[in-house]
């Protein structure tokens, strides 16, 4: 039984570690601390970004350098797997967000994105725009736009 | 904000009014941008495992191909080493004293023809000339190839090592990198940045050739502005400047296919022209622009001195030639001012080598020539010559350029699309007076409307994902038979660890096998690996009934290997070699990589290739035979 259990734990470790790595340009077991949110993410977290930010706290050196070293980030994500935080909103909760806020105007849409919640950059509120937009009819055509987004994961 | 916790609750609108309302809108909005951010993490995770996958399966084969060649070489009583080292067809077939009129006189341009008619000394209506037939996709008639490359040499053998520049007050020096072929990202920098002239000058830092389909048209285009313009015009060598590469990598097949009757010679005087072209560029004696990088016995003063043109050598028998006889830490710049390999090294490092953030220099395994450099590395080199700034290209880098060692090394590179349509933008410098360099990015595109990230990343992870597979069948043996090892049962299912432990001891690539385990293998429902569907979608181009798999499947891995000895075997370039010619490079070929061969089988594949029964094969066609192709695919384009 015990043995077993280590194979999941080195299987967990393994797939952080192949995680990190994707980011890791110079293979030296280094990230820049803003690719962190990716990392966790790509590993099928749903991290807010305050979620984030309490994490970054735990696996950054205490003179802070921009960098994230694996040794301290892979424990500290391994407990994350394993204790199953930061799970993902199921599809349907997802569709009910978008009907409870979007059902108005595209222009309140714009000042939501950006201005509440954890705010949207310039960029990223153009980008899911310019995705998600019609332009014809000034709409975001939010059941196309879920189903792009969500990823069978199995 | 606070902490907003998973399990948000969305009430339905209530009755209670705006405020719950409101709340309920800004939850909603959360948990919208949270999913946006997921997604576009994953988004970025599938990007950079595409180029990741590009990047090693590229490093794999330069490293693969130096290999095959180093064990073949030193084996080959067919090819003597010194044959090659000194190629007399190099010396015999390009005399010294071939001139302008000798081409003119011996080549005939018939009136049917209306490409571009080169007069020299060029002018600025030939450039313009060139350009507007590149664009009409003309080629240029092979005497006038032959006279620019000839110009070209008498102009090159002028010029030092390093070339010295200086900025005056209203100048800024243009920097271009890796181009690879590609004619289009070349004509948008001149639309983008103007043509060069005494007002405008450039320096083109290597890798113009190979990849692309274009190399031959950014040759003439880059030695018509040279000739033109010698003194505002500047080329550095790249490490694909070099015979051995281009039978590899592609512009060797370039210029057999598009003149066919003058096609090796051309090749024979490229391989000179691209000995005689420099080594550097110094910018008002503070910016260093070479094609690679640097070592810690990086000499720019021995640099200088030494003779850069070895008759067409190439730099890559330059590198076994040195891995084969010295223990590098042992010379000593002193001694060895004489010494051959010394100057082998110097010249392999500065086209090689490749920045890294640890200090020191260690050799670089990726390429498995050159090193790495550190920024010590580099400020030691900075110190004892004076500069401010190393420009070099050399590497892929998903924006164009980078910045290295605190500012100290840029990376251009300007090749856009490298490895897909899509992957990559292009990007290339201006240097002011004060020595300020300012970028210039663009991404070529044959679509009018831009794709969005998503597509992007679609495109290029198909792609990556296709030469992935290629790779994968070509090792269907070792594959099947490290699988087996851990499917004791034989049950063809083993884990997902023992998946990816036997796909990453078999390939030697590391890539996230993990990520990628979706996209390449079927699961059973009980979550183990079918390992056998990993080869389903893949089959060999033509059936080839009568030859083993084994040997059918070793060809497919080896074929650009092979396709590098036939071509070197194959000295006048005719594209035949006989079959016992054939025969014989097959089997010592397998002797050294321990393959098992039945004579018989070998014979009647021989005998099946040989068309026409005259006793020679087309060894181009035979490769053709062994390409990997996918099935689906073939279905779309039959």
């Amino acid at each position: 039984m015990a043995s077993r259990k280590d194979g999941a734990v080195a299987e967990i470790e393994k797939k952080i570690i192949e995680a990190f790595e994707v980011f890791d340009h110079e293979c030296n077991k280094t990230v820049d601390v803003r690719e962190i949110g990716s990392i966790v993410r790509s590993l099928g977290c749903f991290p807010t970004e305050a979620e984030l930010h309490e994490l970054l706290a735990k696996v950054e050196e205490e003179e802070p350098t921009g960098y994230i070293n694996l040794e301290k980030f892979l424990p500290v994500m391994t407990k994350v797997l394993l204790d199953r935080s930061y799970q993902p909103i199921p599809e349907d909760v997802l569709l009910h967000a978008f009907e409870v806020s979007l059902k108005r105007i595209f222009i309140k849409t714009k000042c939501l994105f950006c201005l509440s919640g954890e705010p949207f950059t310039e960029e990223e509120m153009e980008d899911m725009l310019s995705t998600a937009l019609d332009p014809e009819t000034n709409t975001v055509r939010y059941r196309d736009y879920i189903s792009m987004m969500i990823v069978d994961e199995t | 904000m606070g902490q907003v916790s998973n399990n948000i609750g969305l009430s339905r609108s209530s009755s209670l009014g705006s405020v719950s309302e409101d709340r309920n809108t800004i939850r909603a909005a959360i948990l919208i941008q949270n999913w946006y951010r997921f997604t576009k993490a994953r988004l970025e995770t599938r990007r950079r495992y595409s180029l990741s996958i590009f990047q090693s399966i590229e490093y794999a084969d330069e490293q693969d191909q130096l290999q095959v060649l180093s064990t073949s070489l030193f084996f080959f009583p067919l090819v003597p080493v010194s044959h090659i080292l000194t190629s007399p067809g190099v010396s015999q077939v390009v005399d010294e004293g071939l001139s302008l009129t000798e081409f003119e006189n011996k080549i005939d341009v018939p009136d049917s023809y209306y490409g571009p008619r080169l007069s020299f000394p060029l002018t600025v209506e030939d450039a313009n000339a060139l350009l507007h037939a590149f664009r009409n996709e003309q080629l240029l008639h092979a005497r006038y190839v032959l006279q620019l490359l000839c110009e070209t040499r008498r102009v090159l053998k002028e010029m030092p090592n390093i070339t010295h520049l200086s900025t005056s007050y209203s100048k800024e020096i243009t920097v271009c990198g890796d181009l690879h072929g590609n004619l289009d990202d070349l004509l948008l920098i001149f639309y983008k940045n103007g043509l060069p002239s005494e007002q405008n000058p450039y320096v083109f830092n290597g890798d113009f050739v190979d990849r692309g389909k274009n190399s031959m048209e950014i040759l003439i285009i880059l030695f018509a502005f040279l000739l033109i313009y010698p003194n505002d015009l500047h080329l550095n060598r790249g490490n694909h400047e070099d015979y051995i590469m281009n039978l590899r990598y592609g512009f060797t097949k370039e210029v057999s296919k598009k003149y066919k009757d003058h096609g090796k010679l051309i090749l024979c005087l490229l391989r000179d022209v691209f000995s005689w072209l420099p080594l550097a560029t110094i910018i008002d004696s503070k910016v260093l622009i070479l094609h690679g990088g640097i070592s810690d016995t990086t000499d720019l003063d021995f640099l200088n001195a030494l003779e850069r043109s070895k008759a067409g050598l190439s730099v890559l028998l330059m590198q076994l030639s040195v891995k084969c006889r010295i223990n590098r830490s042992k010379l000593l710049p002193r001694e060895s001012v004489a010494n051959e390999t010394f100057c082998y090294l110097q010249i392999l490092d500065i086209l090689w080598s490749d920045p890294r953030s640890q200090n020191g220099c260690t050799p670089n395994k990726s390429r498995g020539g050159g090193c790495y450099f550190g920024p010590d590395v580099t400020a030691k080199l900075f110190e004892r010559y004076n500069l401010k700034m190393l420009i070099r290209s050399h590497e892929f880098k998903p924006e164009g350029y980078e910045i290295s060692h605190d500012g100290k090394v840029i990376t251009i590179f300007s090749a856009s699309n490298y490895y897909e349509e899509g992957s990559n933008r292009g990007a290339y410098i201006k240097l002011n007076p004060e020595l300020i360099p300012r970028f210039v990015q663009y991404q070529v595109s044959k679509y009018t409307r831009r794709q969005n990230l998503q597509e992007r990343v679609g495109t290029i992870e198909s792609s990556a994902l296709k030469s992935l597979r290629e790779k994968i069948y070509a090792h269907r043996s070792e594959l099947t038979s490290a699988f087996a090892q851990y499917d004791l049962n034989s049950t063809g299912r083993i884990s997902v660890s023992d998946w990816a432990a036997a796909m990453e001891s078999v390939l030697q690539l590391e890539l996230p096998w993990r990520m990628l385990r979706a996209q390449l293998v079927q699961m059973t429902p009980n979550g183990e690996a079918d390992y056998m569907s990993c080869f389903y979608d893949l089959k060999i181009g033509q059936p080839t009934k009568e030859v083993q798999p084994a040997l059918v499947e070793t060809l497919c891995r080896y074929r650009r290997d092979l396709e590098i000895i036939f071509n070197i075997i194959d000295k006048d370039h005719s594209g035949l070699i006989s079959l016992e010619e054939f025969g014989q490079t097959w089997k010592l070929f397998a002797s050294h990589l321990g393959i098992d061969m039945y004579d018989e089988s070998l014979d009647k594949l021989v005998l099946s290739i040989d068309y026409n029964k005259d006793g020679h094969i087309d060894f181009n066609e035979f490769l053709e035979a062994f390409h990997v192709v996918h099935r689906l695919e073939k279905k779309a384009n039959s």
